[in-house]
């Protein structure tokens, strides 16, 4: 059998789910879709102890709407369910666009929200999404739980700050504003296959197209999902323009990334993609953000 | 260490009870405990897609799952598409004329990724049966006779 032992616990609560995980701390792993941590077994380069899996629990699974403005998601809720969803393709656009980057649709039937969110690999998409639409993540212990702004959650390289004895629960995301444009792209060697560098932009203008807000976070172009907030606030202030668009796209991609460069793409080239992602997707952002 | 656990699952329409490790993957599980041979086992780590069948209605890499996670669950393996062995499935005839393939290794798990596309959206368009099977890898044909296949099945069903 491929992965090394472990002691498997299918809890059938929350509260099970969060005793258990008080128990184990760290020597336990949550599994949820199983798509990223699965294959990490199989190939031992993860051995944990104990698995604790989550699939049992109908409640950290479902998709609703608080105040007609934020999007509430349980933690276990399969991605092919979010791809689908009216109300998110409609007020959380970005969500929905960047969903069919995610792997393929065998792998979203079974990837979770929570579990894409907590494995934080700086190539994923949700992370990236989750900090352009300033999210917050609700973690629980038997002690409580307690809510993580998506500025203060990634912490690097498959690091998060939910604590040994945590679960994440729930994703609130709010719905995109009025006036605002949204894009999500990404480059790699084949569909499905893990990006050599993404961009989720979100752009505000008011009445007479000015830029209000703007936000640009970049995908596998540092150990976390980048936060351009420098390139960002070029656009703050300003009407569109081809100048301005390509100022912004120069400070990102020379300035504020920091890829790590890989086998299939060098650091000049990763500079390069993104200096081509930021010029497209806030086209595509100021044209969406001018319709709405 | 090795942590057992007893598992009812419905394959094909069959119950079986068995007695798995946790470690078992169900691919491991429906070749070797159950020998179901029909699905193939590939990459092991979720990239070719040889291994997928139908969990609960949706298609699923099966090496990505734990065996003891299929417990109560309903699975349809390639096996369990025609009506019996003798039979092929419109979907397989499909395949067979049109030369959707040719070692065969890849075909379970595309049959198996089609099959619910398919319910779900009868007449897709050929870039949408494109999406459909860009999580199967095939080093034979490329991919042009199965577009074929899908479409030659959808041009009977309709």
């Amino acid at each position: 059998m491929k992965p090394a032992s472990f002691k498997y616990y299918a809890p059938e609560s929350l509260e099970e789910a969060l005793r258990l995980k008080a128990q184990y701390g760290d020597e336990a792993r949550i599994l949820a879709g199983g798509q990223s941590l699965i294959p990490a077994m199989n190939f031992r380069i993860m051995q944990p102890a104990v698995l604790l899996d989550l699939n049992l629990l109908a409640e950290l699974s479902y998709i609703s709407t608080k105040d007609g403005k934020v999007l509430q998601l349980g933690a276990m809720t399969r991605l092919n369910e979010v791809e689908g969803d009216v109300v998110i393709a409609d007020r959380v656009s970005l969500l929905h666009e960047a969903l069919p980057y995610i792997a393929h649709p065998q792998i979203r039937n079974r990837g979770t929200v929570g579990g894409n969110i907590a494995h934080a690999d700086p190539a994923a998409e949700l992370p990236v999404v989750a900090l352009a639409m300033d999210s917050r993540f609700r973690v629980q212990s038997t002690n409580g739980s307690h809510w993580i702004n998506s500025e203060d959650f990634f912490r690097g390289y498959f690091e998060t700050a939910i604590d040994s004895d945590e679960i994440l629960v729930e994703i609130e995301m709010p719905f995109l504003e009025p006036c605002t444009g949204w894009a999500f792209l990404e480059v790699s060697r084949r569909p499905g296959d893990y990006a050599m560098a993404g961009i989720a932009a979100v752009i505000t203008l008011d009445s007479n197209h000015i830029c209000r807000k703007a936000r640009l976070v970049y995908l596998n172009l540092s150990d976390a999902p980048l936060d351009a907030k420098q390139s960002a606030d070029l656009l703050v202030g300003e009407m569109q323009s081809n100048e301005l668009i390509m100022e912004v796209a120069i400070k990102a991609s020379e300035e504020e990334i920091m890829p790590m460069g890989s086998l299939h793409a060098t650091v000049n080239y990763q500079r390069h993609l993104a200096r081509i992602l930021t010029k497209r997707a806030l086209k595509l952002a100021f044209g969406r953000a001018k319709q709405t | 260490m090795s942590d057992n656990h007893s598992i009812n699952t419905t394959i094909n329409g069959e119950d079986y009870t068995s007695d798995v490790e946790a470690r078992m993957l169900l691919s491991d599980f429906i070749r070797h405990e159950l020998g179901l041979t029909g699905t193939h086992v590939g990459c092991e780590h979720g990239v070719c897609g040889a291994c997928t069948v139908i969990l609960n209605g949706r298609s699923v890499r099966s090496c990505l799952m734990f065996a003891v996670q299929a417990h109560g669950q309903q699975i349809t393996t390639v096996e369990g598409m025609s009506a019996s062995e003798n039979d092929l499935h419109p979907l397989q005839e499909s395949f067979r004329e049109a030369h959707g393939l040719q070692c065969g290794f890849c075909t379970p798990g595309i049959l198996m990724s089609l099959i619910p596309f398919l319910e779900e959206n009868p007449r897709p368009s050929e870039e949408e049966i494109r999406a459909a099977i860009s999580g199967n890898l095939c080093r034979c044909t490329g991919y042009q006779h199965i577009v074929a296949a899908v479409k030659l099945y959808v041009e009977r069903d309709s």
